[in-house]
């Protein structure tokens, strides 16, 4: 694949796409915006395929200075690879989400969602500091169109708060891109990862940076906008911003404050600790008393994100592993669950959880469906969920117990609100008559469901497929905070020292189950 | 004294004046049937006078190769910059114009009056003069021209009461204005004994006393008039909500872009040895701009109010190029001119396209409800222009947005910079609310009526530059823009 703009190729293919689909009517507009998809999920294959573990940290490079001010600049390390390879997995599953459920402009809709799938690759592709903040920007332009015309009742509110809401955060973020770019001379991201940014300013600027990811993530008490935005949009709305806009969030602490600033990272962590308690416990608490099912997935997500931040302000290998896991398992299962709920929406057009019962008995598979991602979303060993929150708790644990503890909560409460929400939609008895004449799931809502349940099963059973392509750079991440972590108050007894470090590349299987002991 | 190389530097005026007295001979004898072949005649002049800057654009002009007539004008390259848009924006004003004068909107008279066109000429001339002005005098005389022009401009529909209001309000108010602003130069005058801006310069170095400060505050404050900078802004609303759309469409671009490089001019060149003096003036007329322009648009319900608080706005953020004071602010400063004149073009052009079956147009927010069902095109480019507007990338809003402030953090004014983009969050309420009214919205089903090709024309290419291909412009406008501000500063 030498010389081949694999990146620029995969952003080009749903661009024009979406320009096709502009101008097609609604059925062709569906197949173009499926084709561009899975064409796109398969040039990410092909990514994957020739990504080479253990190579040089940025591969498929691609550098023109095309534009005044700033240049265009692709490339990808493990980290973005795996995100990169959420977003093209999802895609062709929410064209397939919306394919009944939207009837009107479709042209419009489906052009959306592909411009979309360009900012997202583009974003977790960027290299240099202002492209990536033209992607990570340009996303609100296509999800208040999407929230605001094919949204719900109050679509128009929530499309309004999550414009603003993210405007603000960003543009403070702006302006320390420009502080840092005059500092610094180069507007280039892996030169600014390794730049030492003065210790006085580093705090400004990351805070500045928070202030954008915070809102992106969303951590508590910025999260505001969320419920609202994930429950008028359409399903595969709330698929795409559950399954990857929450996670530009995450990926920006890991690319840009934690690397660039790790002196203020490690200063306000605290902050971030906090703020992540506080998250798990509280929206894990509102998530056992609300009646709509997408409410009540929403803030899940906000209390799943906060294990996120946990992870990656715990400063050392298993937490960054850890953060990076439960962002790919959550995308994945909460995209999940979204598309159960859609399912039942696009049947009954309600999303009260009262309104629903025993749809185990007529709706068998989807029952099946929907109870392995209600256990994947609580984290039930063998799933995606077990294993990123398990390392995020080993990691956290070691910089602080306190902040495990209560983290460790949101585990009991997550149980205990998806199960909830499990017995009331799925058994018991059927109280309407018309929720219980609901077919089961059709093919193409099999064809949308299995390749996610088959991915979460795999991240659950063999979790190095994920780990290793990132283990480099997680490495090299790890590296650069070693020196500013924060004093553990847990710092482990030493055992008898490995042979080899935890994260070197080979005999895998060895090494899984030493990091397994480790964590005791 | 030979003036045949100053002759040679005011060619583009010399040709824009002759034709404007020539046209007007042709609109004395040939009355308002000939409007529409003088608006083709004088877009031509434009045109033409816009090719003979071209190679002074293109290689620069610098130094003392650009004065003309013994130091009264300068024609460098920042001159030159403003000259090219000037003249674009008065061709784009005479191409929306026929259509409009011949709808019901224009009241009884439903022609085009011959002296649209010639108006407009001379009002070019005048800002011509402005930008390259180095003389107090040649300053004055060009911008009385411009305003003149723009009083009858805007009061051309005599038999319409909004536009005769418009052209009262602009003309009591622009003289109120021009008066502050000779005061400020008879001030200037009496403490420097000069009247070129080198020897007003020369004049004041060192400690200024009470008095010059006095002139310097005057001069900014009549300036800021122009501009309508906020405190100076209370005439921009009424007026172009008052006056005929295609006359808003030039009073919000080319006036705009002249009154703009002839305040940077003066504040450089003259006032250049005394930045201190002026650069917190700037500051807060700048900030008070994106604030209340901000603001203020939020409860209008008519498009051309809220795109007059909207060019409120963006002057605040061109001001911010000009309080950075330095080559890099003046430079954001001319590609933010540029982006601006492109996106006041697209969205008044588009304006001018609603319009009911009869031609009739409409201009409330209530008309335009789900536009983006019954006239996707026109409902699309309005999209474009919005968001471009609030600095949205990847659109090209956010690039004039980024050169201003990043020249604004460069120059280490990172907390005025702050706030000033925390504002901009502000004006993005409103135009996303444009976005919400055509698209979220049931539709209205009024706009039903055809428009003409240079309409159309029109908004495709301001469409097309604003759109993310606008981009691929932006190294030769970083380029050109660099050069014009490289020479406004060899003077100094």
């Amino acid at each position: 694949m030498e010389g081949l703009p694999i990146l620029s190729l995969m952003m080009c293919v749903p661009l024009a796409g979406a320009a096709a689909c502009l101008f097609s009517g609604a059925n062709a507009a569906r197949w173009i915006a499926l084709g561009a998809t899975l064409v796109t999920f398969a040039l990410g294959v092909v990514l994957w395929a020739n990504y080479e573990i253990g190579g040089p940290q940025w591969q498929f490079t691609e550098r023109a200075a095309m534009f005044a001010g700033f240049s265009w600049a692709l490339g990808i390390d493990g980290i973005a690879l795996l995100l990169i390879m959420l977003s093209v997995f999802l895609m062709p599953i929410c064209i397939l989400a919306s394919w009944d459920a939207i009837h009107k402009r479709v042209g419009e809709y489906m052009a959306a969602f592909l411009f979309m799938e360009v900012l997202m690759i583009g974003t977790f592709a960027a290299q240099d500091l202002f492209l990536f903040y033209v992607f990570f920007e340009a996303g609100l332009i296509p999800m208040y169109l999407i929230i605001g015309v094919w949204g719900g009742d109050n679509r128009i509110y929530a499309s309004y708060k999550f414009f603003l809401y993210t405007l603000l955060g960003s543009v403070l973020m702006l302006i320390a891109m420009f502080w840092m770019v005059a500092e610094a001379g180069t507007s280039d991201i892996p030169t600014l990862m390794q730049y030492g940014f003065p210790a006085s300013a580093q705090t400004w600027l990351w805070l500045a940076f928070f202030a954008s990811f915070a809102v992106k993530v969303p951590m508590w008490p910025l999260h505001t906008w969320l419920p609202d935005a994930h429950v008028q949009a359409p399903t595969a709305g709330s698929v795409i911003l559950a399954g990857v806009l929450l996670k530009l969030g995450g990926y920006g602490f890991i690319r840009f404050s934690l690397p660039m600033f790790p002196e203020a990272s490690a200063q306000l962590a605290w902050l971030v600790w906090l703020l992540s308690m506080v998250a798990v416990v509280y929206t894990s608490l509102v998530a056992l008393v609300q009646a709509d099912m997408k409410k009540l997935i929403a803030y899940s997500s906000v209390a799943h994100m906060a294990i996120v931040t946990v992870g990656l302000f715990a400063f050392n290998v298993q937490g960054l592993e850890g953060a990076m896991i439960v962002m790919l398992s959550h995308g994945l299962v909460s995209g999940a669950l979204f598309l159960c709920v859609g399912v039942i929406y696009d049947r009954l057009h309600t999303r009260e959880i009262a309104r629903y019962g025993g749809l185990a008995i007529n709706m068998p598979y989807y029952a099946l469906f929907f109870l392995l991602f209600t256990m994947a979303s609580i984290g039930l060993p063998g799933t995606s969920g077990f294993v990123g929150e398990f390392l995020s708790l080993a990691g956290i644990y070691q910089a602080s117990s306190t902040v495990a503890l209560v983290s460790t909560t949101g585990i009991i409460l997550g149980a205990a609100y998806m199960l909830y929400l499990y017995r009331r939609v799925a058994f018991g008895g059927q109280t309407h008559a018309d929720a219980a004449a609901m077919p089961d799931i059709g093919p193409r809502e099999w064809i949308m469901m299995a390749p996610i349940a088959a991915a979460v099963l795999w991240m659950g059973v063999y979790p190095e497929s994920f780990l290793a392509p990132m283990r480099g750079d997680i490495a090299v991440l790890d590296a650069r905070l070693a020196a500013a972590a924060p004093a553990s108050d847990a710092r482990l007894a030493p055992g008898t020292p490995r042979a080899e470090a935890a994260n070197a590349l080979h005999h895998h299987n060895a090494e899984h189950s030493a990091a397994g002991e480790g964590a005791h | 004294m030979d003036f045949a190389p100053s002759f040679a530097l005011v060619l583009p005026e010399l040709l824009l004046s002759f034709s404007g007295l020539v046209l007007l001979l042709v609109a004395a004898w040939g009355g308002d049937k000939a409007g529409r072949q003088i608006a083709i005649a004088a877009s031509a002049a434009l045109f033409v006078a816009g090719l003979l800057i071209v190679p002074g654009l293109h290689f620069g002009t610098e130094g003392p190769e650009s004065l003309a007539f013994g130091g009264l004008f300068k024609v460098d390259s920042f001159a030159l910059f403003a000259k090219a848009l000037i003249y674009l924006a008065a061709i784009a004003a005479l191409m929306i114009a026929p259509a409009f004068f011949a709808s019901p909107s224009a009241g009884t008279e439903r022609a085009m009056r011959a002296e649209y066109p010639v108006l407009i000429l001379f009002s070019s001339v005048g800002m011509g003069l402005m930008v390259s002005a180095s003389d107090f005098m040649s300053l004055y005389l060009g911008l009385e021209l411009t305003s003149l022009t723009s009083y009858v401009l805007a009061a051309i529909l005599r038999r319409d009461t909004r536009s005769g209001e418009a052209g009262l309000k602009y003309f009591v108010l622009g003289a109120l204005a021009s008066g502050i602003l000779l005061y400020g130069m008879s001030l200037l005058y009496g403490f420097t004994g000069g009247t070129g801006f080198a020897a007003v310069r020369a004049g004041l170095t060192g400690e200024m006393g009470t008095g010059a400060l006095f002139g310097v505050v005057f001069v900014l404050s009549g300036l800021a008039f122009k501009i309508s900078a906020v405190p100076f802004h209370m005439w921009t609303p009424d007026v172009y909500e008052g006056a005929p759309t295609p006359v808003t469409a030039f009073f919000s671009t080319a006036p705009k872009v002249a009154a703009v490089v002839l305040t940077a001019r003066v504040a450089f060149e003259v006032f250049g040895g005394q930045v201190a003096a002026w650069q917190q003036i700037v500051m807060f007329m700048a900030l008070a701009s994106i604030i209340f322009g901000a603001l203020g648009a939020i409860g209008q319900e008519n498009l051309k109010r809220l795109l007059a608080y909207s060019s409120i706005n963006n002057i605040g953020f061109i001001l911010l190029g000009l309080a950075v004071a330095n080559t890099q602010g003046a430079s954001a400063m001319l590609i933010y001119l540029f982006i601006y004149v492109a996106m006041s073009i697209g969205s008044f052009a588009a304006l001018l396209m609603l319009r009911a079956e009869d031609g009739s147009l409409y201009e409330t927010f209530a008309d335009i409800r789900g536009l983006s069902v019954t006239r996707p095109a026109i409902a699309w480019a309005l999209l474009i222009f919005m968001f471009s507007l609030a600095g949205i990338p990847p659109l090209l809003g956010f690039y004039s947005k980024f050169v201003v402030f990043q020249a604004t953090i460069e120059a280490g004014l990172v907390a005025f910079g702050a706030i000033a983009i925390a504002a901009s969050v502000i004006g993005a309420f409103y135009y996303i609310k444009f976005v919400k009214v055509m698209f979220f919205d049931e539709p209205a089903g009024v706009v039903t009526g055809k428009s003409g090709p240079a309409h159309w024309v029109l908004l495709g290419l301001a469409a097309l530059i604003v759109s993310p291909l606008g981009y691929f412009l932006t190294p030769s406008l970083a380029a050109l823009a660099d050069k014009a501000a490289a020479s406004l500063f060899l003077a100094v």
